[in-house]
């Protein structure tokens, strides 16, 4: 087996292409540049999310619960506690900027990290249905109590945030998640999620820490969607609690199973297609010529979204560019047939 | 010979039931040791306890000296006892490479940091690991399957499998948990050609579940018997064989046909 640095020259190719696109974002309409901005967001959060869900197999309904601490993290950090910096800096310039960017981002997404090692540690012992409930408890639970924290605008939402999130920025984390994601499971080391995902039993016989690769699925998961959720902050410029509630974590999770579980490039994939896909709908909603019925399902996301869902697990259980072969009827166990020779050496 | 693994008394009872009782075991370096027993005799209890996946109520486990009892699965598999499982538990989704690959885990020197930063070291390790790989797929005629998920292999070929894989994590010793389970006659010969060949060419210790009395019987150098839970008899093949408590245990008392 030959190594090549593939990976490291095509996030370095990625990460110039965001800064040379960057460069052309002032020409490009501004609702266009946010959807743009949408899906290099949603892109994170979705390949992020597929490190614990597709490749660790651990069902987690707490995305959008870590990506509002990084939002609200970040929006702190980068609105109360920056002035500081920029003035050591002499005010703000393009390197001041970047560089508080990428502290606060940096910041957002180590708080996501600490609530995913708070997660990680009852998902030892939960599986399936049981730690889907419990993340989704926990998502629930952390709108909850940024709803009612006065410092950052409670139910009113968080104002005034800065809008330094750029093509660069957006693309720049994109890449680096997915090269993350891709370097670690394309390793001996990384083999070891899969193993979790497959069966736990087998792995920890064979030597594998399978409570150890959990929780770093989980507080690296975290992390990615916590600086998502900065990025998201310093795009829109204000956030509020109920935009993080749980169908965006079902948005992502939809995400995850339309490209295909443990498919990075199809979850990528299903991150941009379903972000235009709900851009589109708007417009959708917007024809005049249309008849009444359709606008209205039209207007309503979480409708097409079941149909895409239902659509897909009937025509294509394992996703658009998944490879496992046992999500539609359980497991594929082999049965006992009589194996055609054990030769000996 | 040294001794190996050493389990004293060691009783496992889950709420009222005692699965075994008072279990006593010692399998020497090198050594070839059967367990045997009819069905619920608590023979997979008494490897899940050597193994971690339970923890006895009372008795001590040692392994080359130090006790193993509580330690976490993975751990002892670290200590050097690998294992199979009755019921083939492979990685279904991985491929034959893979699976082996997996195991070579327990002994990486770099984890996280250089899967990531992907220095040098990282790939002379991981092209090590890949040479071990196909070394032992090699070994066991199995590297044509390379890149095969698992799960497409025949049955045969599976056992074989999870004894390679088990293999890949350099154990001291081996649990073989009925190997022989679903095989027929020809694939069974062949079985205990393919464990006498392990236990010679990686020299280590192998014990073995078994209900097959020809394997058993075959290749076994020692045998120990377990009936309810305890006990019964120990020794060669031979021995077991003509002790009247084995034969009451398998094929019943001796009581005169009943009057019609």
């Amino acid at each position: 087996m030959k190594y090549r640095h593939t990976k490291q020259i095509a996030l370095l190719v990625a990460v110039i292409l965001a800064a040379v696109a960057s460069r052309f974002s002032g020409s490009i309409n501004p609702y266009y540049l946010q959807v743009i901005l949408f899906i290099g967001i949603n892109v994170t959060l979705a390949t992020s999310l597929n490190l614990i869900n597709g490749y660790t197999g651990q069902f987690s309904l707490g995305h959008a619960g870590f990506m509002a601490i990084g939002a609200y993290a970040s929006a702190y950090l980068s609105t109360e506690k920056s002035a500081g910096i920029f003035q050591a800096l002499g005010g703000a310039n393009a390197f001041s900027i970047a560089l508080i960017f990428a502290l606060v981002l940096l910041g957002g997404g180590i708080a996501a990290a600490l609530a995913g090692l708070i997660v990680g540690v009852p998902s030892l012992r939960l599986k399936g249905d049981y730690l889907a409930i419990v993340t989704l408890g926990f998502g629930e639970i952390i709108r909850v109590l940024i709803q009612n924290t006065d410092a950052v605008g409670g139910p009113r939402g968080y104002s005034g945030i800065a809008g330094y999130t750029t093509l660069f920025w957006t693309y720049a984390v994109a890449a680096l998640t997915i090269y993350v994601v891709l370097s670690m499971v394309d390793s001996t080391y990384g083999r070891g999620f899969l193993t979790v995902r497959d069966d736990e039993v087998a792995a920890e016989s064979v030597g594998i820490n399978t409570t150890r690769y959990k929780v770093t699925a989980f507080v690296l998961g975290a992390f990615f969607a916590g600086v998502a959720g900065g990025l998201y902050a310093h795009t829109t410029t204000y956030i509020n609690p109920s935009g993080f509630d749980f169908q965006l974590s079902i948005q992502i999770v939809i995400m995850v199973i339309l490209g295909g579980m443990g498919s990075t490039a199809g979850v990528a994939f299903a991150a941009v297609l379903l972000t235009l896909l709900l851009e589109y709908l708007r417009f959708v909603a917007g024809y005049e010529w249309l008849p009444d019925l359709v606008r209205r399902i039209a207007s309503n996301r979480m409708i097409i979204f079941s149909l895409v869902l239902i659509a897909l697990m009937l025509l294509r259980p394992q996703g658009l560019f998944g490879a496992l072969p046992r999500m539609a009827g359980g497991r594929k166990t082999p049965k006992s047939q009589p194996g055609p020779t054990i030769a000996t050496p | 010979m040294a001794l190996l693994l050493e389990l004293k008394q060691c009783t496992v009872q889950f709420g009222g039931l005692t699965a075994v009782s008072k279990f006593d075991l010692q399998v020497d370096e090198n050594d070839l040791c059967g367990l045997i027993g009819p069905n619920g005799a608590g023979k997979t209890t008494i490897f899940n306890i050597i193994t971690g996946v339970y923890r006895p109520t009372s008795g001590s486990i040692t392994f080359e000296g130090k006790p193993i009892a509580g330690l976490k699965p993975n751990a002892i598999a670290g200590r050097g006892i690998a294992r199979t499982f009755q019921n083939i538990r492979l990685f279904p989704t991985l491929t034959v490479f893979d699976n082996v690959r997996a195991a070579f885990n327990l002994r990486l020197k770099h984890r996280l940091a250089h899967a990531l930063l992907r220095i040098p070291a990282f790939y002379r390790e991981e092209n090590d690991v890949a040479r071990q790989v196909r070394e032992l797929l090699d070994i066991f005629d199995l590297n044509r399957f390379a890149h095969l998920r698992c799960g497409n292999l025949s049955y045969g070929d599976q056992r074989r499998m999870e004894i390679v894989r088990a293999l890949a994590t350099k154990p001291e010793l081996l649990l073989l948990d009925e190997p022989a389970a679903g095989m027929n006659p020809r694939e069974k010969e062949q079985l205990m050609e393919l464990i006498k060949f392990v236990k010679k060419k990686y020299e280590i210790a192998v014990l073995l579940v078994e209900h097959d009395m020809k394997v058993v019987m075959g290749i076994c150098e020692r045998i120990a018997v377990l009936d309810y839970g305890i006990k019964i008899a120990e020794g060669s093949p031979h021995e077991v064989r003509a002790n009247p408590k084995v034969i009451e245990a398998y094929l019943g008392q001796e009581t005169p046909a009943p009057a019609l």
